[in-house]
């Protein structure tokens, strides 16, 4: 590897979404050399197609409004694994941060009275539960994720942040301490890979829904940082949880923001009938996500599905009016009328519930540093290494996400990694050199890849790994047939590991990358199925026909998966918020 | 089968480009030029394109499908498909790096030349900025852009100036910001846009307005940065 060039940075984030330009837009503010690598061009992140907005409790709708009632609604939608210290946090820096990005140039919708507009979102009450539903998703129509992820990257021009656009880390270099000291990278346009050496790595690398055969995720989301940080030996937490947003466009998989239900808007089955006033008499089509997709899924099993297959059910907008329509959802009545072939002035859009979020990552603390287990069992940082965002679990959604928290999350933890890498930085920050052997250990992937002429092709793979997914691992799982997933996925591994590569040429070589991306989507799919076989209960998005209650005796805690032992560990749920007393587990009703 | 003609070249291999025939069977369903795209790229790995989002809101897939600028994964093939054809180029105007992937770097020069960032130096209050809900309309029509380059070029001023016309896609987002109420760099906008060519080489043709996928209207825009630096000259 002695003609492989080196680029140094005091910092480099991996991703170019919205948590990783959150991060380096603090880092460049503070004057380290800091790069974003980035697979796409950074606009094109997946954060782009969030839709309904932010959550924060930042007293525009309700002056009266707190972040403590955020924090409870957060943690009972967790269903009590999220970790309380993480969420309150979050909830509590969550106005500052979302009044910063308004004075960046947010567009955000507003009130009569020219404050920030909020809409109800699923799960959110006032009073601990007691004051009714809540409005607390700030919104900029129903284009809030396009809206943030210009703001951050403008932010960042503004700043000079170093782009590596349309570059592609393939996997984590460790020094002889098991400290990461940066990432091998490919230049997608020129083919080049370099050894990108950085004081700290954050991985910003979003989520993996792309294991599924059906999701919201865009092609892009395959969990890269989390292959690479289980390839380079380090855990992953909370990986059994996955959600399945209620509302994809039946057949397309696009998202259709839970805003529309936030709006008025309600499901309804093929008798019309508005059936999750029987699931969740309270909140109706705003309860938790977890409840509203598994009321679905019962309600298509009942055969009151629609359709000529009887396999979804409908959304309806059509009463809200036109013009409320399209002045809240006019980016909804656009999918809608593309992808459903469905006008929602006037017809009911059919829904099904689609993969949409991994609530699992890696584990990381407040200040985003990646976490990892010693010899004896012990929690420990691993120097130099970083996670934000949909990669990172710090853990703010346990069980179960709310709606309109994934942006906050991304933009609280995003700015909490940077400015305690600055820190860092500020105090000086001394790692070993990566040796030759260090960086070709990095190389292996990548080297068995390119020289892999026979096997089979990406696209027959990765559609079979998609299938398994779905089938033994969605909606409603159960043992034996989750078991017999883990065989099948067994038996995938040499195969994917062997993957064809017939394009050999430099330039833009797309099915290089893809290649790569499947050895990632491998890795975060056996996590996903070995943990959710492991936790024998059902709690949030985690729902088993086998074990169909929550079990705080035995299972309120953390899963931590080890790639080299292929095992599961558990880890105890933080329980120490520093301003208040924790909040308990309760029945977890809406 | 649709008879579907790709533009290949690989610059490694390719002394020119060429076009490739290929067919896709449709099984009569409308599907989107993404579709099948993805479809031929599992047949034929080497074919390359950019796609992301696969929903029209990234702005990845511009590319020229059967004669006009748009989107692979919003543009359903019976909106496109002449005579049982369907042909599918690189947008044109700018460089291609390999088949349907064209270098942008020009593109994003001139986005970054008008300053797209909200400017204002007064000191920030401990909540939002406030704006009325008239003034935020203000700014509709215009933030929505995905810098998918559809327009820009579209644009036959964008083609022949490139490194001095800002084009339809930059000079929308100069007016988004222009025509934000919380901006107060309006002077120093206008003045770096005050020459002969970063406006004023818009000639109203109007095919911007004709392929933006999201419905935008660059001229419309341009028209308002134009009276703005008319009436700041008088």
């Amino acid at each position: 590897m002695a003609n492989m060039r080196t680029m140094s940075f005091d910092a480099v984030i991996v991703g170019g979404g919205g948590s990783g330009m959150r991060a380096a837009l603090q880092l460049a503010q503070s004057g380290y050399k800091t790069a974003v690598i980035t697979k796409v061009f950074p606009t094109r992140s997946h954060t782009v197609s969030a839709q309904g907005g932010i959550t924060c409790a930042i007293a525009s709708d309700d002056p009266n409004d707190k972040w403590q009632w955020h924090m409870y609604d957060t943690i009972k939608g967790s269903d009590y694994i999220g970790d309380q210290e993480a969420i309150e946090y979050m909830c509590k820096t969550g106005p500052e941060a979302v009044f910063e990005l308004e004075h960046m140039g947010l567009p955000f919708s507003r009130n009569e009275n020219g404050r920030i507009y909020q809409r109800p979102f699923g799960g959110q009450s006032k009073d601990f539960g007691e004051g009714g539903q809540a409005a607390r998703t700030c919104a900029a129509a129903d284009r809030t994720g396009h809206a943030l992820l210009h703001t951050l990257y403008q932010g960042n021009l503004k700043n000079e942040t170093v782009f590596l656009n349309e570059w592609f880390a393939v996997d984590l270099v460790k020094n002889a301490d098991n400290a990461v000291v940066g990432v091998i990278a490919i230049n997608i346009e020129t083919g080049e890979t370099v050894y990108v050496k950085s004081k700290a790595t954050v991985f910003a690398t979003g989520g993996a829904g792309r294991i599924y055969a059906s999701t919201t995720n865009a092609h892009i989301c395959t969990g890269d940082g989390i292959g690479m940080a289980m390839r380079a030996g380090f855990p992953v937490q909370d990986m059994e949880m996955w959600q399945f947003h209620p509302t994809g466009i039946h057949g397309a998989g696009t998202l259709v923001t839970e805003g529309c239900r936030g709006e008025g808007g309600y499901l309804i089955n093929k008798d019309g009938e508005r059936f999750m006033e029987r699931y969740a008499p309270n909140a109706k089509d705003l309860a938790g996500r977890d409840v509203v997709a598994r009321s679905m899924v019962q309600e298509i099993l009942a055969g009151r599905g629609c359709g000529e297959n009887g396999d979804h059910v409908f959304l309806k907008l059509d009463h809200l009016g036109e013009e409320t329509l399209n002045a809240k959802l006019p980016g909804i009545l656009e999918l809608s009328r593309t992808f459903a072939h469905a006008d929602p002035v006037v017809e009911p859009i059919p829904v099904v519930p689609t993969c949409h979020y991994m609530m699992g990552g890696i584990p990381t603390n407040v200040d985003g540093q990646a976490l990892t287990l010693d010899d004896q069992g012990n929690e420990q940082v691993v120097e130099g290494f970083y996670a934000c965002g949909e990669a990172a679990c710090v853990s703010v959604h346990g069980a179960n996400r709310l709606g309109g928290n994934s942006l906050l999350d991304l933009v609280v933890f995003g700015r909490a990694s940077g400015l305690f890498i600055e820190k860092q930085l500020r105090e000086g920050v001394e790692l070993k050199d990566a040796t030759e052997d260090d960086i070709e250990r990095a190389m292996q992937v990548l080297n068995r890849i390119n020289s892999s002429q026979q096997g089979e092709k990406a696209s027959v793979l990765r559609a079979e790994l998609q299938t398994i997914m779905q089938n033994h691992f969605g909606v409603f799982r159960r043992g034996d047939f989750m078991k017999e997933g883990i065989e099948k996925l067994k038996a995938l591994r040499p195969r994917i590991e062997n993957v064809q590569l017939s394009d050999t040429s430099n330039a833009f070589n797309t099915a290089r990358i893809e290649a790569l991306e499947l050895q990632n989507l491998l890795e975060v799919a056996e996590a996903t199925a070995v943990a959710a076989e492991w936790r024998t209960e059902s709690r949030g998005a985690h729902a088993r026909e086998d074990f169909q209650e929550r079990d705080d005796k035995n299972w309120l805690c953390h899963s931590i998966y080890l790639p080299e032992s292929q095992t599961v560990a558990k880890r105890d749920v933080n329980f120490t918020p520093k301003t208040r007393e924790a909040f308990e587990p309760k029945v977890r009703t809406y | 089968m649709l008879e579907v003609s790709i533009y290949r070249y690989n610059p490694e291999v390719d002394s020119e480009p060429y076009m490739q025939a290929f067919s896709y069977d449709t099984q009569g369903k409308d599907v989107m030029v993404l579709d099948v795209l993805e479809k031929l790229k599992t047949e034929d790995p080497t074919l390359v394109f950019r796609r992301s989002c696969r929903e029209g809101v990234c702005g990845s897939d511009g590319v020229n499908i059967s004669g006009k600028n748009g989107l692979a994964c919003i543009t359903p093939l019976s909106e496109v498909v002449k005579n049982n054809k369907l042909v599918i180029r690189p947008l044109p105007g700018l460089p291609v790096i390999r088949d349907l992937v064209i270098d942008m770097t020009q593109f994003y020069a001139q986005y970054e030349k008008i300053q797209p960032y909200l400017i204002n130096n007064t000191p920030a209050p401990a909540i939002e900025r406030l704006q009325s809900p008239e003034d935020r309309a203000k700014l509709d029509g215009l933030y929505e852009c995905i810098l998918c380059a559809c327009c820009s070029t579209a644009c036959p001023s964008f083609w022949w100036n490139p490194d001095k016309f800002i084009g339809p896609s930059g000079l929308l987002q100069a007016y988004r910001f222009l025509a934000d109420s919380r901006d107060t760099g309006t002077e120093d906008r206008l003045a770096n846009l005050d020459d002969p060519f970063s406006v004023f080489r818009c000639h109203g043709i109007m095919n911007c307005v004709q392929v933006c996928p999201k419905g935008l209207n660059p001229t419309k825009a341009i028209g308002h940065i134009r009276s703005m630096l008319l009436a700041s000259a008088a």
